[in-house]
């Protein structure tokens, strides 16, 4: 009968209120927003476990599970070097082409798988963004990095394929994880553009495969940089993979191509894509919930 | 009291319905508008109509200016009818969509519940859905740690919690999803009609956690259909219709006025065409009602209001023997009580044919408080056969507005039970045992 003294004894750990309470206000949104990066670090843990679901789940219902990771970049691999390297005899910058198409395919994997998961990452998670409140951003970026797991084991057959065909890496190595970072940027920065235009414009989903399909031939995978002269070389930089492939090259085969400043112009339009992404989808964020 | 914990000034949301379907756009329709408005724009311009645009009526405001205060600690209800914009403003509230115009200021932590087992996925186990959950819901990964077993014990599925959720039964999927967000402790909590989820036993519980919430001084805002739950937890509650607040005032106020001003009517059935009434050739069912003890058709009692049940029907076979009566279930699906008709002029007599009415008066003091079903039928005796029922012919709804019912006594609180009645006591004391016993 006497609800209000039952449970009283149960629980007593209540969290502390904190002492100034935050005001938050809830108002209409024009033109352009602050990016709320602070927020979204708040936020760092549901990024981690909305990453962690998609992985789990990823594994869970597929049968061959990491073997896909592998699978995808390993037989274009080997078409590629059946058609471009022995019947078309593309030039490969001296290094035996199997292993200088698959130092690209490797980030290039990376890239386009979270090109495909993160545009249907905003439509795909409509439930959650119609009923609970926390920054968007979370959604497209765990998709994005959902891929570090792929690229972990596709990294790992790179290697044995280098150990087989007996190349040493040189010191340009260290420059590795800078080049890790820059094709995390592109990746994000293009998936923030399409997640958020495919909610409004659902012709994006039609897009995807036909634009990577275009990209993967537009970037330097099955053929060198080194066929173009400058100052064209460096202007194919505007594509900010062919930085991302060319530097992998530098740094893990030791090719002499001297790809600086492709990496440069690479690097900058990354930034330049990310920074408009993450600006263009701040401002469509508050009409997500109505239109998704 | 005295602090705002929720300040609500002027709120609108304009919704546009014109392509039910899409609220998304496709490239074309963006493309065709495009080419569209500069022709328009022009054409405007020439017939001199200015730059205002003309009134679409693809648009509906779902809320329009809505003020309001909810003061910190305070449990506030949201009341109104499908579509009176109670979504809308929990929404907006939750930050989830944004207001056309109009501001609100909130200060503390909020924490939404506009729907249990947000996020949940079949795929991944109890366990692993209570940290995703948590998550999603705004709990650090420490506090759902440290709440793990709470939460467990709560939803009731200890043995399951290894389990792939999509193994689980409905009903411990509700329980699962329920648990993680009934232990959200936020200094704000905005709640929408996720008590009406589970079984009876189950919502029960919720519903005592959300009253443990208000007794600590949370401040709640609380949207249910619920009206005894509504009346119970909250002092204050809003009434909104149309998208406009109605009414803002005392709980049992609120709900008295939002279930007297229905046009959908829960306490009367009529059946205008005798071939389709329930029954069959040797009696029919007209009409039942409900009726207050001034004869007026109401839904809701008071919980010491006397009322009446009306029950009209035909009987279109004469010299039978027949009896009308009420099973009255509440809301868990527990039948009360049954009654039969015990009108001694009608006792052991057969019947000739004509319409009837038959009244059962209902004495204060008896049902507990909250919504109950009727189910109504005829039987005839020798032999006996159950000529027509009913179920769920009318609902009425008893509620405890004020306090003062005298079954309460002294005492302030909620009364559980399926049944409330007024019962004799007597207390004495017993001469002189003061000085012994002390």
């Amino acid at each position: 009968m006497i609800s209000l003294s039952k449970k009283a004894g149960i629980r007593t750990a209540t969290k502390a209120a904190s002492p100034a309470a935050r005001i938050i206000r809830v108002e209409p949104s024009r033109g352009w927003v602050y990016l709320k990066l602070g927020e979204l670090w708040e936020y760092r843990e549901l990024l981690y476990f909305l990453t962690w679901r998609d992985i789990k789940v990823r594994y869970k219902q597929t049968l061959l599970g990491v073997g896909w990771a592998v699978i995808q970049p390993f037989f274009t691999m080997v078409v590629f070097s059946l058609f471009f390297g022995k019947l078309a005899r593309m030039p490969s910058d001296g290094i035996p082409y199997p292993v200088f198409t698959f130092t690209a395919l490797v980030p290039w994997t990376f890239f386009s798988n979270g090109l495909n998961q993160a545009s249907n990452s905003l439509v795909g998670s409509a439930n959650l963004i119609t009923k609970v409140y926390f920054p968007r951003l979370t959604i497209p970026i765990a998709s994005v990095l959902v891929g570090a797991v792929d690229f972990v084991f596709s990294f790992l057959i790179l290697i044995c394929m280098m150990l087989y065909f007996g190349i040493v890496p040189t010191i340009n190595i260290l420059w590795l994880p800078l080049l890790l970072t820059l094709v995390v940027i592109i990746s994000l920065g293009v998936s923030l553009w399409l997640s958020a235009l495919n909610v409004q414009f659902r012709d994006v989903r039609y897009v995807i495969p036909f634009l990577t399909q275009l990209w993967l031939f537009a970037t330097p995978i099955a053929y060198p940089s080194s066929l173009l002269h400058e100052p064209w070389r460096t202007l194919y930089g505007i594509n900010p993979m062919a930085g991302v492939v060319e530097g992998f090259r530098w740094a893990l085969l030791g090719a002499k191509t001297a790809p600086g400043p492709i990496i440069i112009v690479s690097s900058s339009v990354a930034f330049l894509v990310l920074v408009s992404g993450a600006l263009y989808f701040r401002r469509m964020e508050k009409t997500f919930a109505d239109i998704v | 009291m005295g602090d705002v914990a929720i300040r609500v000034e002027g709120i609108c949301k304009k919704y546009r319905i014109g392509r039910a379907e899409q609220n998304y756009r496709t490239l074309r329709d963006t493309i065709r508008d495009a080419f569209a408005s500069p022709f328009r724009k022009a054409g405007r311009l020439l017939r001199r109509r200015g730059p205002s645009k003309p009134a679409r009526n693809d648009e509906i405001w779902a809320l329009k200016d809505v003020c309001f205060d909810v003061t910190a600690g305070e449990v506030m209800g949201v009341i109104g009818r499908n579509g009176a914009g109670k979504s809308t403003l929990l929404k907006i509230l939750s930050r989830i969509t944004s207001p056309t115009s109009g501001y609100a200021e909130i200060r503390g932590r909020v924490g939404s519940l506009l729907e249990v087992g947000t996020g949940f996925h079949a795929e991944l186990t109890g366990r692993e859905n209570i940290y995703l959950n948590g998550a999603i819901l705004g709990m650090a990964r420490t506090e759902i740690r440290q709440k793990f077993d709470e939460i467990v014990a709560f939803s009731e599925v200890e043995k399951f919690v290894d389990t792939p959720v999509k193994h689980y039964s409905s009903g411990m999927y509700l329980r699962l999803a329920f648990a993680v967000a009934a232990h959200l402790e936020p200094e704000i909590l905005i709640v929408d009609e996720v008590l009406a989820v589970g079984d009876a036993r189950f919502q029960k519980k919720c519903l005592n956690k959300m009253e443990d919430a208000g007794h600590r001084g949370r401040t709640v805002l609380f949207v249910s259909h619920n009206m005894p739950a509504v009346t119970r937890l909250c002092r204050r509650a809003i009434l909104l219709e149309g998208g406009n607040l109605k009414t803002e005032g005392l709980s049992h106020k609120v709900v008295g006025e939002y279930l007297n001003s229905g046009h959908q009517n829960a306490a009367v059935r009529e059946w205008i065409d005798q071939s389709k009434a329930p029954g069959n050739d040797i009696a029919r069912l007209r009409a039942i009602r409900v009726r207050t003890a001034d004869g007026k058709i109401a839904e809701t009692f008071n919980i010491s209001d006397t009322f009446a049940i009306e029950m009209e029907y035909d009987v279109l076979e004469p010299g039978c023997q027949l009896m009308a009566w009420h099973h009255f279930f509440n809301d868990e699906g527990i039948r009360l009580f049954e009654s039969h008709d015990t009108d001694k002029a009608w006792l052991g007599r057969k019947r000739p044919a004509g319409r009837y009415v038959s009244t059962v008066w209902i004495y204060g003091d008896l049902m507990a408080e909250g919504i109950v079903y009727v189910s109504t039928g005829l039987t005839r005796l020798h032999p006996t056969e159950r000529l027509l029922h009913e179920r769920d012919a009318v609902v009425f709804q008893v509620v405890d507005s004020d306090g003062n019912s005298p079954t309460r006594g002294d005492w302030p609180g909620a009364m559980e039970g399926a049944v409330r009645p007024f019962l004799r006591w007597t207390t004495r004391l017993n001469q002189d045992t003061g000085k012994t016993l002390v």
